[in-house]
């Protein structure tokens, strides 16, 4: 067992530091106040490699690792939440299941203009009627000759407005109940295939969520994900993927809002000196940093079984239940920590907090990620 | 095109601190870094290499740690990386540490030799002046920007007026300001590959130079005194409105009759 960082992490960690102090932080209050998407942040990070870190060379990946992605998401999240989403949604839920499960042709097709981030991705499986319980998917994908004609809608989708490509789960045959799920890569320009309304969200502002809407819309069958009812699989297995990515985002929330916390604390003096010299404060510290630690050993040890081809679900929902719950109570204990100051949009750990909360609601809730791991235990 | 960039490994000064009762750096634990005028150089450098398919070799003098910074020149994409490392070396001044760069340049093909201005760390700027001095090349300093057509450097020199445009012909050295350009970013596939190429290392035997100056030895400056400079006292600190600010500034200048 090994807990040093390699040359080419300590590396990575030195150019990606100086990126977020470069490019993300100086932008990370404006794109929240406006929900603008940082797209010139995605324009910057694709010259580098960040859009498709843990693939292989030979798909236009940067011929990294899980490991190097979790730090990549961790780096950016500490700074911006929202672009730490990007990449994770990008990377995990779209990159990884055509990296996967692609036939030759689809990734030869689809991979090197998604890890050059030309293209982004995007997935849907979330539905009005299927958010935890995405068994109950009413989008159907009907198989008519060559092709598969998709109706229906999906929620909630992270890079929805900006992205080229989309994951998309349909019910190909609603008497197979979950195995009667397909998977299919749906292009942005696909007749019948539209953006809907734009949330407005509490957090995470400058992420495009959006709903997707498909009416009549015509999916070449090359086009399928997967196996033909194999579509709800692919969905649980990417959703572990992206569970890393998500983690790997609650601790860079978390380590970003600690961070400010310990600035303010040995700068803002009551009763005659810096808060940090109260006991209170360096107690409530301590169990804040061996919490954010702990998220990101328990991070690093899912990445660590993905590398290794491992089975890995388990420890990717401990990860994300424990980091997602550990940002939230950083950031609202960061905000507490810096009074009334912190409430106010002059100071980070407002919108950290605002953040942080979607952390244990995305791809599966902490209640969902309770469930994985009871049924490992139970089973 | 060749290019051979020369590239120092020094502390990152933004970093220091001062030890508040004798005067001194702090060293310990104080990050090395690439220096920034050098990495100005060498993004002119791989800019070339974008336009033109320039060839780009990097080259530092210095002890073991200092491939460091030749792996993170890989990272950016340099082609090829020299480490000039031998006990032969040590101890050199400013025209040791040129001698032996001009001793392995001498090796090497060239049509332009970038350094930086200085380094941080001793802030002589002699290195790029002097190497060229030792290889009869043209050189242009205090370079901000630099195009290539025809054969024909063009650059814009920083003086302390303005700027003054120059022509230059191959081969020649050139020392550039680290605010000529924003240097790119390690790419994430050139960390993943930096440590799998190969930096040659050169020592005594590799390079073209009499040894008698080199090191020690061929170091003509004797350090005469060293001192720390006093650290003052903190200024005194006042939270007023402009108005106010204005008054207190004028005051203070009229009682130490600067206006």
């Amino acid at each position: 067992m090994n807990f040093s960082l390699t040359k080419e992490q300590t590396l990575f960690l030195q150019m990606i530091r100086a990126f977020v102090e470069n490019e993300v932080k100086p932008l990370a209050a404006e794109i929240d106040e406006e929900e603008r998407f940082p797209l010139e942040t995605v324009q910057k990070m694709a010259q580098i490699g960040l859009m498709g870190i843990p693939f292989s060379v030979e798909y236009g990946g940067a011929g990294g690792d899980n490991i190097l992605y979790s730090m990549a998401v961790e780096e950016l999240s500490k700074a911006c939440g929202t672009t730490g989403v990007i990449v994770s949604a990008h990377t995990s839920l779209c990159a990884a299941p055509i990296y996967e499960f692609g036939t030759e042709e689809q990734k030869q097709k689809y991979l090197p203009k998604l890890c050059s981030g030309e293209w982004i991705g995007a997935f849907g499986l979330t539905e009005p009627n299927a958010g935890t319980d995405a068994s109950a998917q009413q989008t159907t994908a009907i198989l008519n000759g060559d092709h598969y004609i998709l109706n229906g809608s999906k929620i909630f989708i992270t890079n929805a407005a900006y992205a080229h490509i989309y994951i998309v789960m349909a019910m190909t045959d609603k008497s197979q109940g979950t195995r009667g799920i397909s998977a299919f890569i749906v292009e942005r320009d696909t007749p019948g295939f539209s953006i809907g309304k734009k949330e407005k969200k509490m957090g995470i502002r400058g992420s495009a969520t959006c709903e997707l809407i498909f009416e009549n819309c015509i999916i070449p069958k090359e086009n399928l994900l997967g196996k033909v009812g194999g579509g709800f699989a692919l969905a649980m297995k990417t959703l572990d993927g992206g569970r890393i990515g998500i983690a790997s985002q609650a601790l860079g929330i978390a380590q970003g809002a600690m961070d400010e916390t310990v600035k303010y604390v040995k700068e803002r003096k009551q009763f005659g000196k810096p808060i940090g010299q109260f006991q209170n404060t360096q107690f409530q510290l301590a169990d804040l940093d061996a919490k954010i630690e702990a998220s990101r050993l328990l991070v690093r040890v899912a990445a660590y079984k993905k590398d290794m081809k491992l089975p890995y679900s388990v420890e990717a929902a401990r990860a994300k239940l424990f980091a997602a719950e550990t940002s939230m109570e950083v950031t609202s204990k960061a905000v507490q920590f810096h009074g009334g100051y912190g409430y106010t949009r002059e100071y980070s750990v407002e919108r950290m907090m605002r953040d942080a909360k979607i952390t244990e609601i995305y791809e599966g809730t902490s209640e969902v990620q309770r469930m994985v791991i009871a049924a490992s235990l139970l089973k | 095109m060749k290019i051979i960039v020369c590239i120092k490994q020094v502390p990152d000064t933004t970093e220091i601190k001062l030890n508040p009762e004798t005067g001194t750096m702090i060293r310990d634990g104080v990050p090395s870094i690439m220096n920034p005028d050098d990495k100005g150089g060498l993004e002119m450098a791989l800019s070339l290499k974008d336009q033109f398919g320039a060839h780009v070799t990097v080259i530092t003098m210095g002890p073991a740690q200092a491939d460091q910074i030749l792996r993170e020149a890989f990272a950016m994409g340099v082609d090829r990386a020299i480490h000039l490392t031998d006990k032969r070396f040590a101890g050199a001044d400013t025209l040791a540490t040129s001698n032996a760069i001009s001793g392995a340049l001498r090796n090497l093909e060239y049509d332009l030799i970038i350094t930086g201005r200085q380094a941080i760390d001793g802030d002589t700027a002699q290195v790029g002046p002097q190497i060229a001095e030792l290889l009869d090349l043209p050189q242009v300093t205090y370079v901000e920007d630099l195009q290539f057509e025809n054969g024909t450097f063009t650059i814009r020199k920083a003086n302390e007026e303005g700027y003054q445009m120059v022509q230059v012909e191959a081969p020649c050295l050139i020392t550039v300001l680290a605010s000529a350009n924003q240097p790119r970013y390690m790419s994430v596939n050139g960390i993943m590959t930096a440590y799998k190429k190969e930096v040659e290392v050169w020592g005594f035997e590799q390079i073209t130079v009499d040894e008698t100056k080199l090191g020690l030895k061929g170091s003509p400056t004797r350090v005469h005194k060293s001192f720390s400079k006093g650290v003052k006292s903190a200024g005194q600190k006042y939270e007023v409105d402009p108005q106010m600010a204005v008054e207190i500034i004028m005051d203070k200048l009229k009682e130490k009759f600067i206006i």
